[in-house]
């Protein structure tokens, strides 16, 4: 059973120096699948991935890829995971001494003894998945944010990982670029027989292209299911966060005494 | 009362972080001598860094040297007139910068110019996540990024200090041979028999590269260890001058006094 699962994580918690972040999570990716991970701004989705990455130690619980505990590996066995896993960050994360060309080769000259022909072939190949091909000669500077994070996405998938992880791959796009890059999500992940997590705010769209949906709040899991059940479920918490609603189980506000003693209304009387 | 526990508070809280942030450095600083080989396996990584580091720093050097040594001419002269010895003026010019300002003002320069570079560039690298990236795909930043950039500035900095001296010697020679008319023949000559290769060149090759060792550390650790923030980097950024320069000059004071008194 357990080996269906890629990732498995197993009542995590995890703390910033004393502020609790996650409370127990629970969650299991399946090979082959892609899961969206959902919850408001600082409910700790990147955090979780940077758990599932190993760049960050669990206070308790367990972390696992692939059979094998993250959070109780070596150096060396981390690093040798971490080369069958790639990951977009949020804003690109792009090397910008280097090219768009030089960035998706990175990771190709730092880990493969392909020979630079080679290694322009699957650059260029990489690049032309994503729709940039013609701009591989272009600095990251010269790029737009929603180009930048494509070039990163080649990058991500340069050594055709097993696990791909995408943080926010959607916030800053147009709705054509949306589109063109939740389908390529889908489709490279069915391709290089990967299995991807994607941390996003995007109800719509991920609803479209993922299997299954986990929702992240005040540190745990709080709904789970497939597009369709989440569509018609009937949790408040889904609910708000599927129609956008401001307020509903999910607070707006960061937690704060009341407004009214903050901007020392009631001393007017 | 409570302002004594403030106070104790604070000094403890001080305390424990300087002590933290060196045990951090001491770290760092193990690292990247332990990544050492990779960087020199992988020289090319080096010899980029040395171009931004080393060749970009050469002109404010050679320009500064060149201007140091003007004024070594006119001062030295002026003083040495006054004992009716300037023919020694070779001897002092050469003395002054190869023991002393050679290698302490090119440091000084080299914060201002190289350290603040490399701190900058390292922080942003940071505080735009692509230290991140690079661990996520299983590249140790500290044998990437920061050990190539290290051997660049312990390279490159005697080497830099050694080219002061150079342009400071000609700048003493122009103002006081050219300009004001010292006897050439005894300008060159005092020179070559009062300059000693081991007390004086080498001991001063020592001095640059310990200072390179500090400044190019002090450059990174600051660069590495900043707040990932515009702000961050910024302070990050003045305290690689401050802390550099200070370093600088104390070490001088240590060195000086092992090295030249007997
Ligand atoms: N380095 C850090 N030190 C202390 N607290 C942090 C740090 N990084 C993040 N946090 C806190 O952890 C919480 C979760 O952060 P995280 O970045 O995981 O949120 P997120 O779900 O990815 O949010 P967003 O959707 O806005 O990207 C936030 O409240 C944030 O304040
Ligand atoms: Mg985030």
């Amino acid at each position: 059973m357990s080996s269906d699962n890629l990732v498995e994580i197993k009542d995590l918690h995890f703390t910033y120096d004393r502020r609790p972040i996650l409370t127990g999570i629970n969650l299991s990716i399946p090979r082959g699948k892609v899961v969206a991970i959902m919850g408001g701004s600082g409910s700790g989705k990147t955090t979780l991935l940077r758990l599932i990455g190993g760049q960050l130690k669990p206070n308790s619980g367990t972390v696992k890829v692939d059979g094998e505990v993250v959070n109780e590996m070596s150096h060396k066995e981390l690093y040798a995971l971490r080369r069958r896993m790639g990951m977009l960050f949020q804003f690109g994360a792009l090397y910008t001494d280097l090219s768009v060309y030089d960035n998706v080769a990175f990771p190709l000259r730092e880990h493969t003894n392909l020979t630079e022909s080679m290694i322009h072939d699957l650059v260029l190949l990489k690049l032309n998945a994503v729709g940039l091909r013609g701009a591989h000669k272009l600095m990251p500077a010269d790029l737009s944010g929603g180009m930048a994070r494509r070039v990163a996405l080649a990058r991500a998938i340069a050594l055709d990982p097993m696990l791909i992880m995408y943080d926010e791959p959607f916030t800053g796009l147009d709705p054509i670029s949306l589109g063109v890059t939740g389908n390529l999500i889908r489709r490279l992940n069915d391709a290089l027989g990967a299995t991807s997590i994607m941390v996003t705010h995007d109800v719509q769209e991920s609803l479209q292209i993922v299997d299954y949906i986990y929702f992240v709040s005040n540190g745990q899991i709080v709904a789970q299911g497939t597009p369709d059940e989440i569509r018609n479920t009937e949790l408040p918490f889904v609910h708000q966060f599927i129609y956008g609603e401001i307020d509903g189980p999910v607070p707006f506000h960061y937690p704060a005494d009341p407004i009214a003693r903050d901007l020392q209304v009631e001393a007017r009387g | 009362m409570n302002a004594l526990t403030g106070v104790l508070r604070y000094l403890g809280n001080y305390a424990i972080s300087s002590v933290w942030r060196l045990g951090y450095g001491a770290r760092l600083f193990l690292l990247t001598l332990l990544y050492s080989g990779e960087s020199f396996k992988r020289f090319q990584l080096v010899l980029k860094e040395l171009y931004s580091i080393g060749v970009l720093s050469l002109v404010i050097i050679m320009v500064s040297g060149l201007f140091v040594g003007f004024v070594l001419g006119l001062q030295g002269y002026n003083t040495l007139e006054k004992y009716g010895s300037e023919q020694a003026l070779g001897i002092l010019v050469a003395l002054s910068l190869v023991r002393e300002l050679g290698p302490v003002v090119t440091a000084l320069l080299f914060a201002g110019r190289a350290g603040t570079a490399i701190t900058a560039e390292i922080g942003l690298m940071k505080a735009t996540e692509q230290l991140s990236a690079m661990e996520m795909m299983a590249v140790e930043p500290v044998a990437r990024v920061v050990a190539p950039r290290f051997w660049a500035g312990v390279i490159s900095m005697p080497l830099l200090a050694a080219l002061f001296s150079t342009m400071g010697v000609f700048g003493g020679y122009i103002v006081g041979v050219v300009l004001i008319g010292v006897d050439e023949g005894s300008f060159w000559s005092q020179m070559q028999s009062s300059v000693d290769f081991h007390e004086d060149i080498l001991n001063g090759v020592i001095k640059s590269f310990v200072f390179a060792v500090a400044v190019t550390a002090i450059a990174l650790l600051e660069g590495y260890d900043s707040k990932p923030t515009a702000e961050g980097v910024s302070r990050a950024t003045t305290r690689t001058v401050v802390t550099s320069s200070l370093m600088v000059l104390f070490l001088d004071f240590i060195l000086t006094s092992l090295m030249f008194t007997s």
